[in-house]
């Protein structure tokens, strides 16, 4: 009968904020969404070892975004176009430059990202207000309207369906890039491909997160998975599991506390890639001190 | 014999980087060459553009009659801890074969388990591969090349960082494939091995010293035992740039 009693409130509590209010069931969606698209292409980013690209490229996107707020206000389909255009360029020029000078990929990506930041912030501090700015960096989840949530729902269905239809190519890739390239004969689109998907999954999840927060559901799962399994064929659906649970929580959590969603989401995404870190089954500190003795 | 492979004055670049220039020179049908050359010299990046992987910014390579080609690249570009076991990652020799939808079948799990066992991995079927050991890791390559089934193998260091008894073994198979008549081309650096079991050399120092039968190589001495090949093989700014090198070297050791 206790159970039973204490049982109650405790789904009550899960459920009410949900039921109650149309902005949470949005929320939720859009985190969902974001969980069962942009998830699977961080765990391929991890993979192949570009999270800090996959950073980098976040902050690149704002100056297009930033550039569209100031011309068209908060429109959605030119601050979309914008973050693509800007995002792609910068992609473009990390080739470029890393090709005919003597700057390295990662040096290329650091100096452009901090360029972008720096320039997005100036133009968005110029053209609007602080709540806009705030509004860029860290999203606001609990304002997203119809029209995003398209937006997002969209890009997942691109994303799974191209994730599916290059599963193999991308896990041979991601496992021994030259065998997968000589396979192809050299003719390998997949780079640039993962480029695009990155890129629109990230305008994507800006609009839930902000510039600075839209990787945190992409990534922080993808790692945290990797810490309990060794079979690459799990990784995608645990980290997505793990991408859903802190979307509920963190969701839940802010609203209870009355603190903002979007950081709330990453930051229960955080913590449990922290415990995966410490205590996870497949590599982690405590299987390391274990194995040690 | 005919040939197989044809480079004609084949320049490739890295960004502004020369790796290779001008090189011609031919592979025959069913031969097997050591490409050998300094750190540096351009033989991985030969083996990347014959496959492929780079392309010529000038000159041609002609391939006759579209061979299967099987590569094995060098161990230090695969990712060792990625999360597959060893029978997934042999299967992945099957990918030109079954593409990305259709399913590796059970007769194909049974071949990649046959080659497990021909370069003594078997039992390890179902380990990760960051468990195994450089040795060990270098056989299951080997077992990835021996499913693909190809005729024509390229292989980029295979011996690197591989016990004598593991070498031995590799040795065996590379002999084997030479018998069923492959055309076998490997990058490696010992010219112990490149003497006693390639009949065939190509000698690169950024541009092709020469090609041919390895004993003509090591009497012109293209290939060289009593001289660091280094040396030997560097044109005269190269030598130039050695010698900074050593007396470098020579003043650091004081």
């Amino acid at each position: 009968m206790t159970t039973v009693i204490m049982t109650i409130p405790m789904i009550d509590m899960v459920l009410d904020p949900f039921i109650q209010y149309a902005f949470m069931r949005r929320a939720l969606a859009a985190c969902a969404i974001l969980s069962l698209g942009s998830t699977p292409l961080g765990v391929f980013m991890t993979l192949r070892r570009m999270t800090l690209v996959g950073d980098a490229m976040s902050h690149a996107i704002l100056p297009g975004v930033a550039l569209a707020f100031a011309s068209f206000g908060l429109a959605l389909l030119p601050m979309t176009v914008g973050g693509l255009i800007a995002g792609i360029t910068v992609a473009i020029l990390v080739v470029f430059l890393t090709r005919y000078t003597q700057l390295k990929e990662d040096a290329s990506f650091t100096m452009l990202y901090l360029l972008c930041l720096a320039s997005g912030v100036v133009i968005i501090s110029l053209k609007g207000n602080s709540v806009d700015l705030l509004h860029m960096l860290f999203g606001n989840i609990l304002a997203i309207d119809n029209a995003s949530l398209h937006l997002i729902a969209s890009v997942s269905c691109i994303t799974i369906f191209i994730l599916a239809i290059f599963y193999r190519g991308l896990i041979i890739e991601c496992f021994d890039a030259d065998f997968a390239s000589a396979a192809r004969h050299g003719r390998s689109w997949s780079r640039q491909i993962f480029f695009v998907l990155l890129v629109i999954n990230l305008i994507a999840a800006f609009q839930a997160l902000g510039t600075l927060m839209a990787l945190g559901i992409m990534i922080l799962p993808a790692i945290a998975s990797r810490f309990w399994t060794n079979n690459i064929d799990n990784i995608i659906p645990l980290s997505i599991g793990i991408a859903l649970l802190s979307s509920v929580a963190g969701l839940l959590l802010s609203y209870y506390e009355r603190i903002p969603s979007g950081p709330t989401v990453v930051l229960i995404a955080g913590t449990i890639t922290l415990i995966s870190v410490l205590a996870g089954r497949c590599g982690s500190l405590v299987s390391f001190i274990c194995n040690k003795d | 014999m005919t040939d197989i492979i044809t480079l004609e004055n084949v320049t490739v670049r890295y960004g502004r980087h020369v790796a290779l220039q001008d090189i011609s020179g031919a592979f025959h049908s069913g031969s097997l060459t050591a490409i050998a050359g300094y750190n540096g010299s351009g033989k991985s990046t030969l083996l990347k553009t014959i496959v492929g992987i780079k392309k010529p910014n000038s000159g041609r390579i002609s391939i006759k009659g579209s061979p299967k080609i099987a590569y094995l690249p060098q161990i230090t570009s695969i990712q060792r801890d990625f999360p597959i076991s060893v029978l997934k990652a042999v299967c992945t020799g099957f990918w030109s074969r079954v593409g990305n939808f259709n399913a590796i079948s059970n007769d194909l799990k049974r071949n990649a388990t046959a080659a497990l066992a021909e370069v003594g991995l078997i039992g390890f079927e179902n380990r990760q591969i960051s468990e195994l050991s450089g040795g060990q890791f270098q056989r299951m390559l080997f077992a990835r090349v021996i499913v693909q089934n190809a005729s024509v193998v390229l292989l980029d260091e295979p011996f690197t960082a591989v016990d004598a008894e593991t070498t031995a073994r590799l040795i065996q198979i590379l002999l084997n494939w030479h018998r069923q008549g492959k055309t076998v081309i490997c990058v490696l650096h010992d010219l112990l091995l490149i003497q006693k079991y390639f009949p065939d050399s190509f000698v690169l120092a950024g541009k092709c010293l020469g090609h041919g039968h390895t004993h003509k190589m090591l009497e012109d001495k293209l290939l060289s035992f009593d001289l660091d090949m280094a040396e030997i093989c560097a044109g005269p700014e190269t030598e130039a740039h050695l010698k900074h090198d050593h007396s470098h070297h020579d003043h650091t050791h004081d």
